[in-house]
């Protein structure tokens, strides 16, 4: 009952974000939101920047990808210089170099790994201003590049794509930052922290227990890290933390922010091309997926678990390892599953003591690409991607030249979107076979088993993916997994956004041709069911084999223990 | 290609300030105006409801096992068919048995926190009689205290109907007196 309320009201408060955030976006991008263009216009000025002049791809890119190095300096250098920055109350020295990198390439790329925990790492300073703003500039950039392909298919012989600048700026002043600072004010109606005082030393007299409490501006980055789908959280126990997730309320509202953006831009799709059952095709393929994870793993984390059973002689079975009591078993799913399915990460209860099949689930969202329904822009971009191979896949079971949504798609739209949808498991299958063949890799796992190998599987997909969720118990802040984590990130992200901007560029560049009676028709049934067949197949083939060295075995082990 | 890089950094600066500075500042003197000592953590001499402490013996309810330190949140990280984590369970179970508790699973496991402040109703009911025991109170007095201070589903069907460990064992601390 308490299920399927929570169900009804999530999909009440998506369905209303999916219609009204979707065409606000819409109006975002295409200028017509102008309430703050006296501040705009200044900006612009001060960039130097053109509002009205529109990029090629290639300038597009040039100036995404200067923006992101530059950034990722930007972050880099605040944490390593942080003991020399205000706001160190606690003295902390700054962050060492491979911790650096990988942090900040992790913020950058809307990754939000974390090989540290935030209340012995971070100074106030450093969350603020290199995890925090990234965590808006990143959500930024990722929606601007769907943004930029969506116009390559509502365009027709255009040299340009849009202005990267602008839409950057937009995004950031009209969607997020005003959606952030509202629901952080819920957040710290909740009991959510936000202040700069340092932590605090108590006593309970009756006990003689002591403790040390951390504090700091926590709701402000709360919000943006669920809302731009980044999931870094402040503290290391993530959205688990009663600071960061005081109530159930919190929780939902978090699940709430982190689909709003991913699912909206379906309807934003939509409305560009003017086509908005394609938008509703595309969002019924990622609600498809996002259904059957949300159900597989609740099944799986309510079932008994064979360990609690070991323990108590089959007297107490619930699996509530690494879950809190606020939430319960369902609300922490729920929250689990929407974070891995959304590229966000962010977790209230602790994925590495999930059962096989439950982990198995946060895994496989990963594995097929992060499209049900992705992060802020990379969802979008990424089933789009999919769509393309798909056409391509029924143009030749018919035998027709393939078309999609009046494009004519050619030898370098499937070179681009194959690479777009391949680069993932490729840098995922290759970093995962160094890390089990070289001893520092092999150094990482806390349990035994086939679990092990799941932790370092975990690592790599979810950085591949710039998910940013773990299974806590490897060890990540060594040289060898903070190096190679930067790079499967990078890749991850700019291997698949290149090839986007690209595609980008080439559809903007085509003429709109017309329907005939042999068009494939893109927004029916049978297309959707031939998308989502398409992403399994991807996926399945790809990562079939490292899944049975890891979940499956574990599932299948009958009651062996590790 | 110089454009840009300048246009970077001209972007990174305005929005640092922004982001990075008005914004949680902003929010931290909205916070303290609206909600006062929320936004700090409502942390009073013997500590905060919302972070978990620890309790141990028969005298006290528990909640979740772990060490609540404070500084080092997180889960165990067991996973779902380890050995360590069998140990863990046992132990808890063994010393509830011995108390004449039939645990829940609650009680026997570790948060995703390390500081979950709070157990089901049902966790805490299951302890009256090792807490009645070892304090000689009547168990409908604990009974009564335990469902006074149920927090009730927000809205009525998020989360769980639990009850504040710290906050019951000060209740207690005074029934006792």
């Amino acid at each position: 009952m308490n299920i399927a309320l929570t169900i009804l009201a999530l999909l009440i408060v998506l369905g209303i974000s999916w219609r009204y955030l979707g065409s606000y976006l819409e109006a975002v991008f295409e200028g017509r939101v102008k309430f703050l263009s006296f501040i705009e216009r200044r900006f612009y000025k001060l960039l130097g920047v053109d509002p009205e002049a529109e990029q090629s791809w290639q300038s597009y890119a040039r100036s995404l990808i200067i923006f992101s190095v530059l950034s990722i300096a930007f972050c880099y250098g605040i944490l390593r210089l942080q003991a020399h920055l205000p706001l160190n109350q606690s003295h902390l020295p700054g962050v060492p170099p491979a911790l650096a990198w990988n942090t900040a390439v992790s913020f950058i790329t809307n990754t939000n790994w974390q090989n540290y925990a935030g209340e012995t790492t971070m100074t106030y300073l450093s969350q603020m201003m290199a995890l925090v703003v990234p965590q808006f500039t990143s959500a930024a950039v990722g929606i601007a590049a769907a943004i930029a392909l969506s116009r390559g298919f509502s365009r027709k012989l255009s040299k340009t794509i849009g202005n990267f600048w602008v839409d950057i700026t937009r995004v950031i002043i009209y969607v997020l930052l005003p959606v952030a600072f509202i629901a952080a004010i819920v957040f710290m109606g909740q009991g959510a922290v936000q202040t700069f005082s340092h932590s605090v030393t108590i006593r309970n007299a009756a006990t003689g227990f002591k403790q040390t409490i951390p504090l700091g501006p926590v709701a402000s980055l709360e919000t943006i890290k669920q809302f731009g789908t980044n999931g870094g959280g402040y503290f290391n126990a993530n959205g688990a933390h009663p600071f960061e997730d005081p109530t159930a309320m919190t929780a939902f509202l978090s699940v709430v922010l982190l689909l709003a953006i991913p699912v909206s831009l379906t309807y934003t799709f939509g409305k560009m091309i003017k086509r908005k059952r394609t938008g509703l095709l595309l969002l019924a393929t990622m609600a498809f997926f996002f259904f059957v994870s949300l159900g597989v793993a609740t099944v799986a984390e309510k079932a008994p678990s064979p360990v609690m059973s070991a323990a108590t002689h089959g007297q107490v079975v619930h699996a509530f390892e690494g879950k809190e009591s606020r939430f319960g078993i369902f609300d922490s799913v729920l929250y689990d599953v929407a974070s891995t399915q959304t590229s966000t990460g962010s977790i209230n209860s602790q994925l590495d003591s999930y059962s096989p099949v439950g982990g198995a689930v946060a895994l496989g969202g990963m594995m097929l690409g992060e499209v049900s329904p992705g992060g802020v822009g990379s969802g979008l971009y990424t089933i789009l991607a999919f769509a393309i191979v798909t056409v391509f896949i029924a143009g030749l079971m018919v035998g027709r030249t393939p078309e999609f949504l009046g494009k004519k798609i050619q030898a370098k739209e499937i070179k681009l979107a194959s690479i777009a949808v391949l680069i993932m498991p490729i840098v995922v299958l290759v970093a995962t076979a160094i890390a089990v063949s070289v001893p520092a890799g092999r150094a990482g796992p806390l349990n035994a088993g086939p679990h092990g190998f799941s932790e370092i599987l975990y690592a790599i997909t979810s950085q591949g993916n710039n998910n940013g969720s773990a299974f806590g118990g490897l060890s990540g802040n060594t040289a060898f997994y903070n190096i190679i984590g930067g790079v499967v990130m990078l890749l991850g992200r700019f291997g698949v956004m290149i090839p986007v901007l690209a595609l980008s560029g080439s559809l903007a560049a085509a003429p709109i041709v017309g329907e005939t009676d042999g068009t494939l028709k893109t927004d029916s049934f049978l297309f959707g069911s031939l998308l989502v067949g398409v992403i399994v197949i991807v996926g399945a083939l790809s990562f079939f084999p490292v899944l049975s060295l890891g979940p499956i075995a574990e599932a299948l082990s009958h009651g062996r223990l590790f | 290609m110089l454009n840009a890089v300048r246009r970077s950094v001209i972007f990174l600066i305005a929005f640092g300030v922004l982001l990075g500075l008005i914004y949680p500042v902003s929010l931290a003197l909205i916070g303290s105006g609206l909600f006062g000592s929320k936004v700090t953590g409502q942390i009073q001499s013997s500590g905060s409801p919302l972070i978990g402490q620890s309790f141990t013996g028969p005298t006290w309810f528990h909640g979740r096992l772990g060490s609540y330190n404070a500084m080092a949140s997180g889960g165990t990280n067991y996973g779902p068919r380890s050995i360590l984590l069998r140990k863990e369970v046992s132990a808890a179970y063994a010393f509830y048995h011995s108390h004449g508790v039939n645990p829940t699973s609650q009680l026997i496991t570790s948060s995703a926190s390390g500081l979950d402040p709070s157990i089901s109703v049902n966790s805490a009911l299951v302890q009256i009689p090792m807490v009645s025991a070892a304090r000689g109170i009547a168990p409908s007095a604990l009974r009564r205290l335990i469902l006074s201070q149920q927090s009730g589903r927000d809205f009525g069907f998020l989360g769980e109907n639990t009850v504040n460990v710290l906050r019951l064992n000060q209740s207690l601390l005074k029934l006792a007196k």
